[in-house]
């Protein structure tokens, strides 16, 4: 029997009908409780004593129009950042965690400085990072190297987060089953072609949420580099506040953080799925 | 053998399953009855769907069509307990799939401890007799990556067996055995048999199912083809789709 002239029988045809009414009532559940507690929430905060005067210091819509240039300005500079830095990070996070990962005694060597530099730069405060060569490299006038500000606040933020990222990565290649490995060398591939066509692209897969929140919250540090007086987002938007306590850039900020990260985490869920990543998990 | 068992009402009743993936129609039509206590064995080429229809059984695929009965109740009905029917009935997988993380004493006292609420001392001691049973109580303390395949696929026999289930679900139990070992393996669903354990198992090892086998179905182009006792579906079959299947393998 063909796909053609199979139609199903009145049982299944129930069975569907129940399933589908059930999967109704519980959108309309879900549907129905989000709306009451949105409005009830609405509600609650537009009727407050106070709300008047957070309306218009919070969301002022005058406001945020005459706040929004300079707040996207500023902006730019942690999309650059974040980009940048982004890429440096994913490179050297992977290649710390595979030098973490080799086995055998001639790497050593390599395992230890792994190890040191992760639970260095794992340990120090970004911040602490960040004032330490944003500041003090530029003061020793070193020939030939780079003075800017920013540029050492990329280099503060790559160090810090390269070591969390390496010991994500790692977790990620732990968790590939010996077994994938045995395979793999029986087919006669090397111990490094084995890592790339086999191990990594499994780690990888794995690790591609938790490496998502940390691109995220890279986003977010990245504005730390405003302790060094380069202007991002958050430093423009305060600029903004300073002339009349009217707080809305800050809104305008966090709204255009948001435009930015809410995409690309959709974004990292349809590649995972199409992929059929699993474990890649993460369904909204 | 004990030869056919009398017809009462079937344990498990399948009428009419219809089971596809995309297009691929795996199980089209597929008509089945288990009496209690028999044991039916599953034979077909490879890729014919007889995991596919234990793990239908087992409900761990949602059907297309058709109704799977089992103690008289419809458990293809959305709304009956999935998981209330699945802890009555136990399912060894082809490829094992015992949980790594645990060692094999934790393994087998899993679903009695979570599931049935036996207490930990109580549902250990029922694990190890188990364990004896299949031959590697010395192995409780072992993780499953430590084991031969062989010995895994007894540990995923004790798993499932340790809750007493109404119905085991065997996905070519013999495969990663050695003839001494297959043997063992018969013999404990022969003791399982004779206790009345009803069974639905799948092979390739024609002489495995003669062994253990009530009844033989031949599964072939998404429906049951052939069915009936050993020796009349794997010595003398009617139909020429299953003279051919058998021919090719036994020769
Ligand atoms: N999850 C799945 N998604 C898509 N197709 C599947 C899936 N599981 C099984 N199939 C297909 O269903 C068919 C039957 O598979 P099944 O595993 O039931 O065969 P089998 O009879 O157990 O074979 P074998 O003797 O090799 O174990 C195969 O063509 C297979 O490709
Ligand atoms: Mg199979």
């Amino acid at each position: 029997m063909s796909e053609s002239t199979w139609s199903p029988s009145s049982i299944e045809t129930d069975r569907r009908a129940f399933r589908r009414s059930r999967t109704v009532r519980s959108a309309a559940v879900s549907a129905v409780s989000t709306v009451v507690v949105l409005g009830v929430l609405g509600w609650l905060i537009t009727h407050s004593a106070g709300w008047p005067r957070v309306q218009e210091t919070f969301f002022s819509w005058d406001k945020a129009v005459e706040s929004f240039p300079a707040v996207l300005k500023g902006l730019w500079l942690n999309i650059r950042l974040m980009v940048v830095c982004g890429l440096s990070i994913l490179v050297l996070g992977l290649t710390l965690a595979i030098m973490r990962t080799l086995r055998g005694p001639i790497f050593f060597p390599l395992r230890l400085l792994a190890t040191v530099y992760v639970d260095l730069f794992r340990g120090l405060p970004l911040l602490l990072l960040l004032l330490l060569l944003g500041l003090g490299v530029p003061a020793l006038r070193l020939p030939n190297v780079p003075t800017e500000l920013v540029f050492w606040g990329a280099v503060a933020i790559i160090l810090s987060y390269s070591a969390y990222v390496a010991e994500v990565f790692r977790a990620g290649i732990e968790s590939v089953h010996p077994s994938q490995r045995a395979a793999s060398r029986a087919l006669g591939l090397s111990n490094g072609q084995t890592l790339r066509h086999v191990v990594l692209p499994q780690a990888v897969r794995r690790v591609a949420p938790p490496l998502m929140n940390d691109f995220v919250s890279l986003q977010k540090d990245s504005g730390l580099i405003a302790v060094l007086g380069a202007i991002d987002a958050i430093r423009a938007a305060q600029i903004e506040t300073a002339t009349d306590f009217n707080y809305t850039p800050y809104v305008v900020a966090g709204v255009l953080f948001l435009c930015l990260t809410i995409p690309m985490a959709r974004l990292t869920d349809r590649v995972a799925r199409k992929q059929g990543w699993h474990g890649a998990g993460g369904t909204l | 053998m004990t030869g056919q068992p009398a017809l009462e009402a079937p344990l498990l009743s399948v009428r009419g399953l219809r089971k596809s993936f995309g297009d691929n129609v795996v199980l089209d039509d597929v008509d089945l009855d288990v009496q209690p206590g028999e044991c039916v064995v599953l034979i077909g080429a490879s890729g014919s769907g007889k995991s596919t229809l234990l793990r239908c059984i087992n409900l761990l695929e949602q059907v297309d069509d058709g109704v799977i009965t089992l103690a008289g109740l419809d458990i293809t009905d959305p709304r009956v307990d999935a998981d209330e029917v699945r802890s009555r009935t136990g399912i060894v997988f082809q490829a094992y799939n015992l949980f790594p993380h645990l060692t094999v004493l934790d393994n087998v006292t899993l679903a009695p401890r979570r599931v049935h609420k036996v207490a930990r001392a109580e549902a250990e001691s029922r694990a190890l007799a188990m364990l004896e049973r299949v031959g590697l109580a010395e192995k409780a303390r072992a993780r499953p990556d430590d084991l031969s395949g062989g010995q895994q696929q007894r540990v995923a026999i004790a798993r499932a067996m340790v809750n007493s289930p109404q119905l085991l679900l065997l996905d070519e139990v013999t495969s990663a055995l050695d003839p001494e070992l297959v043997g063992e393996v018969l013999d404990l669903l022969g003791e399982l048999r004779e206790e009345g354990m009803t069974m639905i198992l799948s092979t390739h090892e024609m002489g495995f199912a003669r062994n253990v086998a009530d009844t033989v179905c031949f599964l072939d182009g998404g429906r049951v083809l052939e069915q009936g006792p050993p020796a009349e579906v794997l010595g003398a079959p009617r139909e020429p789709r299953t003279r051919q299947f058998l021919s090719r393998l036994v020769s």
